[in-house]
């Protein structure tokens, strides 16, 4: 299973196991990860699941596409940067073993 | 690992339930969790049961909101299939259905909200359905076959979506509302208007200002709803919308303050400081208003888990937030962040016949009460950061869509 590391606002780092198909977010919130809150569990709709992807998988990831609802969303969110993602909007595949995301200081 | 020989009983094991516990474990809570809960299942979602769900399109585990190993991980004890019949205050403990008394330290209420039920003749006939949990949206699952005849009884949001899904499984729609226009209660005539319009040219039959005698049945299964003038609306499964009661009698029984959901403060807690209350089942302080109200949405039973258990783990209280609520039907989002109270003025932001428009509702002095967003995710963030901050803008300004939201929210 593709190892993502998540990286609290404090520095705390959980190394994860997410199965294949599930989406950032749900890796997050199946182990508890604190710093993601998914109000809305992945339907696109709450910027509450925003995470900074890390600069060596930036590529690979990829930014929204410019106009889509995520881009929307998140160019309102709490601390936005160039490297924001939705991590719901993420659907983890082999390609993203060692994947690394932080979290920014508040989801609100 | 620090030894707490306390214990939380949370009681109902929905949503803000659910989320309380794991939420008190990512505030470092040691002592014992208990979630006892009435249905048999674990926590999940409720949106999907009358979006996602009812079409096909989600799984049982997506459905969950999370996984089974979760709970054994997160040392929270799980008590499905069981109902609290009582909380002894004195002993502080909940009684079980088997006279088992499990003793708390603290004790948080997240019991829900039932369907109201409808007090007519034919009203426990077979095939008269209601939407609350997931068995109850199998169910209705059961009977959307393409062709299949479905009557809703009642235009919210509960009901416009399953008329949505129902028409996306290809079965006919007749919704039978009360008063003079769908989303009565929840939402401006504008929205009513556009949400009517849009559902009848999906093929929806709407019947409003329509008051429903009875439900006339062959063989103790329903075969249409009667309505006040005499006409029947001939059907195979009729859907019972008509909102939701809270599930206060618990706290009631046991001298707590109830007044339309089982009265808390900005921390979730009771009258009692030992007993919290989340979710759909309080009527709690809406501080950007000034006023109290009960809210049936997920970011408010999020909002006042995180409340209940930042209190109990001594936490910082969580900034307020802005009441905000969600709905999908066909290909339309809704989203809408605030409540229009005190609103003299409604602006619209864009044109409403493309399908993408937000509605800005202003009080005398502009400040921006709510916004409610159709296909326009800048207009709710925006709008929602506007409401925050309690910004004032003019109606010439909200409609100019040459001004951006984000200088709009700015
Ligand atoms: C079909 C549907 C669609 C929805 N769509 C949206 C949406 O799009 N967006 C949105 O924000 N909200 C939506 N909602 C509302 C949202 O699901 C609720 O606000 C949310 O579930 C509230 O969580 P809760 O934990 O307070 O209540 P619930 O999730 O109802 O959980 C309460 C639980 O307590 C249990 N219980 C009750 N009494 C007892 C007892 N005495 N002992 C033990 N257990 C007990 C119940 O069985 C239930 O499992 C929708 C609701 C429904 C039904
Ligand atoms: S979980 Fe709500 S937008 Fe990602």
């Amino acid at each position: 299973m593709p190892k993502i590391t998540y990286i609290e606002h404090n520095g705390s780092a959980h190394a994860i196991e997410v199965p294949i198909g599930k989406s950032v977010m749900q890796g997050a919130v199946d182990n508890n990860v604190p710093g993601i809150d998914a109000d809305c569990g992945g339907e696109c709709a709450c910027a509450t699941c925003h995470v900074y992807i890390d600069a060596a998988w930036l590529d690979r990831i990829g930014l929204p596409v410019p106009g889509s609802q995520e881009a929307s969303m998140l160019s309102f969110a709490a601390v936005t940067q160039p490297d924001s993602r939705l991590s719901c909007q993420i659907h983890v595949t082999d390609a993203h073993d060692g994947l690394i995301v932080r979290m920014p200081e508040g989801q609100h | 690992m620090v030894q707490d020989s306390r214990q939380i009983v949370i009681a109902g094991a929905g949503h803000a339930g659910g989320s309380a516990a794991a939420m008190l474990r990512q505030l470092g809570w040691q002592g014992a969790i208990v979630l006892i809960g009435e249905e048999p299942i674990l926590p999940y979602q409720r949106p999907p049961l009358s979006k996602a769900w009812l079409k096909g399109e989600a799984t049982a585990e997506s459905l969950a909101l999370r996984p089974p190993a979760f709970y054994s991980d997160a040392a929270i004890g799980l008590r499905l299939d069981t109902r609290v019949t009582c909380i002894d205050r004195p002993a502080k403990a909940v009684l079980l259905p088997n006279g088992e008394a499990v003793s708390y330290d603290y004790l948080i209420l997240a019991l829900g909200a039932r369907a109201r039920r409808l007090s007519l003749p034919g009203a426990d006939l077979g095939g008269v359905l209601e939407l609350r949990t997931a068995v109850d949206a199998d169910r209705l699952k059961a009977v959307l076959r393409p062709g299949a005849r479905l009557a809703v009884v009642g235009g919210g949001y509960i009901g416009l979506e399953a008329a949505a899904s129902a028409r996306a499984l290809g079965a006919e729609v007749v919704i039978i509302e009360r008063e003079s226009r769908v989303l009565a209660r929840v939402a401006c005539p504008i929205l009513s208007d556009f949400f009517q319009a849009f559902h009848r040219r999906q093929g929806v039959t709407i019947e409003v200002a329509a008051q429903v005698a009875a439900l006339e049945g062959l063989d103790g299964r329903i075969t249409g709803v009667r309505l006040g003038d005499g006409r029947v609306v001939p059907c195979d499964a009729a859907l019972i919308g008509v909102g939701a009661v809270a599930n206060e009698e618990l706290a009631r029984d046991a001298g707590l303050t109830c007044a339309n959901g089982i009265a808390v403060d900005l921390s979730a807690r009771t009258d009692d400081p030992a007993i919290f209350a989340i979710g759909d089942c309080t009527s709690r302080p809406l501080p950007l208003y000034g006023r109290i109200g009960r809210l049936e949405s997920v970011p408010n039973a999020l909002e006042q888990a995180k409340q209940a258990a930042a209190s109990i783990c001594g936490k910082p209280a969580p900034a307020p937030e802005v009441p905000w609520f969600w709905s999908d039907q066909y290909d339309l989002r809704l989203q809408i962040a605030g409540m229009p109270f005190d609103t003299t003025e409604i602006a619209v932001r864009g044109d409403i016949s493309t399908g993408t428009f937000a509605l800005f509702h202003l009080t005398a002095d502009g400040t921006v009460q709510a916004v409610e967003a159709v296909n326009a995710a800048p207009e709710f963030m925006g709008g929602r950061r506007i409401v925050q901050r309690r910004k004032r803008l003019t109606r010439v300004q909200i409609e100019d869509v040459s001004i951006s939201m984000h200088e709009l929210a700015a």
